[in-house]
């Protein structure tokens, strides 16, 4: 059978979710027989060379450029998974949502305890920097997504099970205990 | 002010059950319930500070923060939007110079918006410091305001006089309008007031007045519909040292307004029919929850108590029945629709957040005060005072085989004759559209919000229980009215609105389909938006009370019976949209930080 090509990214995500990835122990040497990994931080690739197959989304988007690589993956990816609560739900970064973020900036700058050597109260603006969004998304409000796999991180068993059935093609069988995560 | 409030509180004797009533005197003294009066109410109610403030928070009507000398409530509900609030509220925004949601500068006014009270039928109307201001026009609220700045009382703005029937009393003086349009078994006035009381209950046995109410087959008027006789029966048979009436007068589905026109015109039935209930089913004390919006009933509806009192219709031994003690006591509520919701209601009789309980143990088992409770309908209790004196079977030849008796409804919206209605069940919904005089008519919402939105296919439909159920709200949609934008939508601002939060599906799914809905309003649905709607509705059914279960109603059931308004907006050549805007969506931090939007569109 010929290798399935892999894509990966962490969004606005803490990279638990890839940390989950590796997780799946020595199976990775399996794995590596199933598919070949293109764009992503596992392999250090940082732009698509090829068309790839199937594209795992880790975290939501909280600034252009979230939605940007997500833009891409979309383009580039045959399927799209998004991986994890903060990709599906938005996660823990969404808790700023219903927050004015100028009073999110504001707090995170300028009168936060932790703020000292920002003596001139200057906010991040160089038009180098990403532009933060109105609030944080799940990556379906952004692309289409095709898959959801839940969990903070999901267990790597999920993901195991998940990505084996889908270059197989074989029967997908989740018993409770892999999808529940809280 | 500590000193008043100590006063209040023993006024209530320190009881904690009591937290509404106290609330509402010291949001009455000081204008609002601040941190200081929290932590004092804690210590003297031994209540932690959070509870308190569990039940500031909850409440429409009570505020923790300062609010105006004068606060103005314009109403929110759907045909206030039809008859005209957006120009309403203009007037009130550009005469007040504030927008809605804030107090003026100086403090003297205050803006709010609030969720239906009760005056479909002559809309828009405003509670203005508790007293009710309805068919409001731009004009007027010009003048109401210029009078307000002029030092006037808000009693002298009101140069509309008084309303019909008992509205004209001194002691309600309400500009509020009856609007009876048609009577029968229930408003006919062929009753001689306290018959019952006086002559039957003397002669008759607790169980057979059960049985009568039993055999007459009514069901529950607010809209859910279980036998009454059967909840008698069962809050009989429950053990506890009290037993306890309620009388749910918290009608707050928009659209409904008969509880308000039975108070007004017909309280002496309602009491009486709560003191047959208390005889029926052994109980010693009837409460009857008054919604906020209704206060203006307050002091009227007491007055009646104490003439009943002073004739022994309450109070101990009542109509020499020797073992019959039974009085009525009013809660006043503090705006909150979940009340409606029977343990939702028995929970804020009890000073608490109006969250519904979960069942079982019904009320009947475990109720107020965790003791057996019956809680019936305005309307259940009014009729089942004429059953008593006609008799079940006389009853039963009204309505049709699967509901009997008749049933008010509260008909408003595009109809020359909005107003109140005494039908048979089994009435056509066509029959309806004429009796009410609606022409050109797209839809009637049956039911309220969480009722059905129905087309002409469905003309011919009938009331029933098992068809077509309604505790009363029929809101009449003509040909000119945009459906999605103007109705469905407005109903889910009023879901959203209204939920309590306990559930996680009511508290959030209601966001999402809305969310969905203007999507397509806004031109950037899809097909699939409209089956995801249909399909993501039915997680609300786990939600604990009829409020989240039914909160969906409006989108589902304008997409079963109205399916081509949407087909109309969804995009239709392309499979997927998500709506989403980079551009719109970074305006707001880069203009935090100061920066210009900068794309990458090669990306």
């Amino acid at each position: 059978m010929e290798k399935k090509i892999i894509a990966t990214t962490s969004l606005a995500g803490c990279f638990g979710c890839h940390m989950s990835v590796l997780d799946i122990d020595e199976r990775i040497l399996d794995l590596i027989e199933l598919v070949e990994f293109n764009k992503s931080p596992v392999d250090d690739i940082k732009t698509f060379t090829k068309p790839v197959d199937i594209g795992i989304i880790e975290g939501g988007c909280c600034n252009s450029e979230n939605v940007e690589v997500l833009r891409s993956f979309r383009k580039n990816c045959k399927i799209l998974i998004s991986l994890g609560e903060c990709a599906i739900m938005g996660g823990l970064p969404a808790l700023r949502n219903g927050i004015p973020i100028e009073e999110c900036l504001n707090e995170a700058y300028i009168n936060g305890p932790t703020v000292g050597l920002n003596t001139q109260h200057i906010l991040p603006n160089d038009d180098e920097l990403p532009m933060l969004l109105d609030k944080v998304y799940p990556c379906h409000e952004i692309v289409k997504i095709d898959y959801y796999l839940p969990g903070c991180p999901p267990r790597a068993d999920l993901i195991w099970e998940a990505l084996v059935a889908l270059i197989t093609g074989s029967k997908l069988d989740l018993p409770y205990e892999v999808i529940k995560f809280d | 002010m500590k000193d008043r409030i100590i006063e209040i509180i023993s006024k209530y004797n320190g009881d904690s059950t009591r937290l509404m009533d106290i609330l509402h005197d010291i949001q009455a003294h000081a204008g609002y319930i601040d941190e200081a009066t929290i932590a004092l109410l804690a210590d003297k109610l031994t209540l932690s500070a959070a509870q308190i403030k569990e039940t500031v928070s909850f409440y429409h009507f009570y505020s923790d923060k300062p609010l105006a000398k004068v606060n103005i409530y314009l109403n929110d509900s759907v045909t206030a939007n039809m008859n005209g609030r957006k120009d309403v509220l203009k007037a009130f925004e550009d005469a007040c110079g504030i927008k809605i949601g804030r107090v003026t500068t100086d403090g003297n006014i205050g803006l709010f918006s609030t969720s239906c009270i009760g005056m479909n039928d002559q809309e828009p109307a405003a509670i203005i410091n508790d007293r009710v201001f309805t068919r409001l026009t731009p004009y007027r609220t010009k003048q109401i305001i210029n009078g307000l700045k002029q030092g006037q009382h808000v009693k002298e703005l009101v140069v509309e006089g008084c309303g019909d029937g008992n509205n004209a009393l001194p002691i309600i003086d309400a500009m509020v309008y009856n609007n009876i349009r048609r009577k029968g078994a229930l408003l006919s006035h062929d009753y001689p007031l306290f018959t019952v009381i006086k002559d039957i209950l003397p002669k008759t046995s607790s169980e057979e007045i059960t049985d009568i109410i039993t055999e007459s087959n009514i069901r529950g008027r607010g809209g859910a519909g279980f036998p009454t006789g059967l909840k008698w029966k069962f809050g009989s048979r429950a053990k506890g040292e009290h037993r306890f009436i309620i009388c749910n007068a918290d009608e707050g589905e928009p659209g409904t307004f008969k509880d308000r026109v039975l108070l007004t015109e017909y309280p002496e039935m309602v009491f009486e029919g709560m003191v047959a209930a208390g005889y029926a089913v052994g109980a010693d004390i009837g409460l009857l929850y008054l919604r906020y919006e209704y206060k203006y009933l307050l002091v009227y509806l007491n007055g009646i108590l104490e003439n009943m009192r002073k004739n022994n219709f309450l109070g101990q031994s009542i109509a020499g029945i020797g073992d019959f003690d039974f009085d009525i006591r009013i809660q006043l509520g503090a705006g909150a629709y979940i009340c409606g919701e029977e343990s939702a209601l028995i929970e804020s009789l009890e000073g608490k957040r109006g969250e519904p309980r979960d069942k079982p143990p019904f009320p009947v088992e475990k109720g107020y005060l965790n003791l057996p409770t019956v809680v019936n309908n305005v309307e259940t209790l009014a009729t089942v005072v004429k059953i008593i004196k006609n008799g079940a079977a006389w009853y039963n030849q009204l309505g049709n085989k699967d509901s009997v008796g008749t049933k008010l409804l509260s008909i408003s919206g595009d109809c020359r004759f909005p107003g109140i209605y005494e039908v048979e069940w089994g009435l056509k919904i066509s029959d309806i559209l004429a009796m009410c005089g609606a022409n050109e008519v797209q839809a009637i919402q049956v039911g309220g919000p969480s009722g059905t939105l129905l087309g002409e296919k469905d003309f011919d439909r009938e009331l029933s229980y098992s068809d077509l159920p309604t505790g009363g709200s029929m809101i009449v949609f003509n040909k000119n009215r945009d459906l999605l934008s103007e109705v469905v939508l407005n109903f889910m601002n009023f879901f959203i609105e209204e939920s309590c939060g306990t559930c996680s599906t009511c508290r959030n799914m209601p966001y999402v389909l809305r969310g969905k809905l203007l999507k397509v309003i806004n031109g950037r649905g899809v097909k699939t938006d409209i089956e995801d709607m249909v399909n993501w509705a039915n997680l609300l059914k786990v939600s604990r009370c009829g409020l989240g279960q039914t909160a969906a109603n409006p989108i589902v059931s304008s997409i079963r019976n109205f399916r081509h308004l949407y087909d109309a907006l969804v995009q239709k050549e392309i499979e997927y949209d998500s709506g989403f805007s980079l551009e719109t969506s970074v305006l707001e931090s880069c203009k935090a930080v100061r920066r210009q939007p900068l794309f990458h569109h090669n990306a």
